[in-house]
């Protein structure tokens, strides 16, 4: 659906996209990750046709950005960052803009204005105008926007930016249940996001990619991989516990948090996957520790993340 | 052409939903009327024409067409719609000529307003009706040279005091291209066929001739020429900026 190839572009001396080259296909929802200045916008800007790359191309459901624009633009629905609209428009005034742009008619017009309206919410704020609208209904006109034609291929830069967390939780739910028939490109930097809506994760920096991959095959790579925690109860010893389960063997090391009163078991790399479940199990149901808590951790995306992007800083 | 008709009456309605569209009409009628009766001396002339209405448009259109055209692009820069509107399925002409459009028939409907005069002229007088249409087709006209001209440099910038005043300057020259003020500058080195085809670029010319009821076929051809030069290299400004 859309296939990127070697894809640049440079400011004067300043390289933002550097010879990125990937393809996805429909049913992908695909995360785009990177720190701020990465490249990740500039990257949608130049699939959706609005920033023209130094070098390489773009397709979109097989129509070059460059010599075919009006035919890809028509299968894309894209909702630049920071959803910028018309202010003095009011919702319906502007979505119905948008229909006669996308060419929308008849009763599949008036059916689609009205999904969007209720999908999103929208219902109350129809007549007012855009400008006096809070951030949320503003990202979710912009969202309607996208939207409204039911394109086969949608990016989305930052669409939960600025929205509270059960309007995040809509939104989500949005691009999951649309994400069957679609490709869906959303960036973000809202790693809990990417494990709840994406399929894939590209994860870029200075314009390259750093790791494609699906969350959970990155989240494996963390060190917390198959990690255990412990929940201790206030009067514990965490010191001797901690002795205590460091000596397991599965167990590389542990880390331990006096003020959550937890003990972390890391698993050794290349140790089965449940060993260090099973192995700790045994040895808190011999040893009688007050355990409050106990869990499996899959993995942590924000550590990979910072890893691999080498924000030590973070 | 359904787009067009989109971005047309989309642009339209934009400018009466913001106060712009009534302080700009009334202003313009207010200074229409004060140049008319007082520095055009309407009544002192005691003639039935609308030649003290007409002579003051020139200079009436210098400083406000650049304040309806700044907001063409540089407002959609600034807001970053225009990357919104440059990433739907339309080609950049339609966007240009959309805007434009809205931006003339605005300017044609503040025009249109004017019509108090006619009535009073018509009242005290036997004018040559037929004269006045000419000179408002002309006013018109040039009213749409100056807009593409603001519409062109509003693309380049997003800041529109920058796009104002580069309009007005770029308005002014035109408006003058004929006189010394500008003819100096030129004089003294240029060739004469260079000095002579910027002399005929000036508004003041062709916009004289109609306005006395003369519709030339060269000063329609002159304004088209403009307009639609004007409005291409506001295509290429648009899409050269873009990709930045």
């Amino acid at each position: 659906m859309i296939e990127i190839d070697r894809l640049t572009k440079r400011y004067g001396q300043h390289t933002v996209v550097d010879d990125l080259s990937f393809n996805c296909a429909s049913g992908e929802v695909l995360g785009f990750l990177g720190p701020n200045g990465a490249g990740k916008s500039t990257t949608m800007k130049m699939v959706t046709g609005f920033v023209t790359p130094s070098s390489g191309r773009a397709v979109v459901c097989g129509h070059d950005v460059a010599d075919d624009a009006l035919a890809a633009r028509k299968r894309l629905g894209y909702l630049p960052e920071g959803a910028p609209c018309y202010a003095e428009m009011t919702p319906r005034s502007f979505l119905n803009f948008i229909a006669d742009i996308r060419e929308l008619s008849g009763s599949n017009r008036k059916a689609r204005l009205d999904e969007m309206i209720s999908q999103l919410h929208l219902g109350p704020v129809l007549n007012q105008t855009i400008d006096t609208l809070s951030k949320g209904f503003k990202r979710r006109v912009g969202l309607a926007q996208a939207l409204l034609h039911d394109p086969d291929v949608l990016i989305l830069d930052e669409p939960t930016d600025g929205l509270d967390p059960n309007q995040k939780y809509e939104v989500r739910e949005l691009i999951q249940s649309m994400a069957a028939d679609k490709l869906i490109v959303i960036s973000t930097h809202i790693l809990e996001e990417v494990e709840a809506v994406c399929s894939r994760v590209i994860i870029i920096a200075d314009g390259k990619i750093l790791a494609d991959d699906s969350p959970q095959n990155l989240a494996a790579s963390s060190r917390y991989h198959n990690a255990v925690r412990l929940t201790l109860s206030a009067d514990s010893n965490l010191d001797e516990i901690q002795a205590v389960i460091e000596q397991l063997t599965s167990v590389e090391t542990t880390e331990s948090n006096s003020q959550h009163m937890t003990v972390t078991a890391i698993a050794k790399s290349g140790s089965a996957d449940a060993e260090t479940w099973r192995q700790v199990n045994d040895i808190v149901s011999g040893k009688g520790w007050s355990v409050t808590g106990l869990q499996l951790e899959t993995g942590r995306l924000d550590e990979v993340f910072r890893q691999i992007t080498g924000g030590a800083q973070a | 052409m359904n787009i067009i008709n989109a971005l047309f009456r989309r642009e339209l309605q934009s400018y009466f939903s913001t106060p712009v569209a009534y302080v700009f009409i009334v202003i313009f009628l207010v200074l229409m009327g004060t140049f008319t009766f007082y520095l055009g001396g309407f009544y002192e002339r005691g003639q039935a024409d609308l030649g003290a209405f007409f002579s003051y448009h020139p200079w009436l259109y210098l400083f406000l067409v650049p304040a309806i055209a700044m907001r063409l692009w540089a407002e959609e820069r600034k807001s970053g719609s225009v990357e919104l509107l440059m990433t739907l399925p339309i080609t950049p002409w339609q966007a240009v000529l959309g805007k434009y459009l809205a931006a003339w028939a605005f300017t044609g409907i503040a025009l249109l307003l004017t019509f108090p005069i006619w009535i009073t002229v018509n009242y005290l007088g036997h004018p040559d009706n037929g004269a006045i249409v000419a000179a408002y087709i002309g006013s018109f006209l040039m009213a749409g040279g100056f807009l593409a001209i603001g519409s062109c440099l509003s693309a380049f910038t997003r800041n529109q005091v920058i796009a104002f005043v580069l309009t007005v300057v770029m308005c002014f020259g035109f408006l003058l291209s004929g006189f010394p003020l500008v003819l100096d500058m030129f004089s003294g080195w240029a060739p004469q066929a260079l000095i002579d085809g910027i002399a005929s670029l000036s508004f003041l010319t062709h916009f004289s001739s109609i306005s006395k009821g003369v519709i030339d076929f060269r000063d329609l051809v002159y304004f088209a020429l403009l307009i639609v030069t004007f409005l291409y290299a506001n295509t290429i400004i648009l899409q050269w900026k873009q990709a930045d």
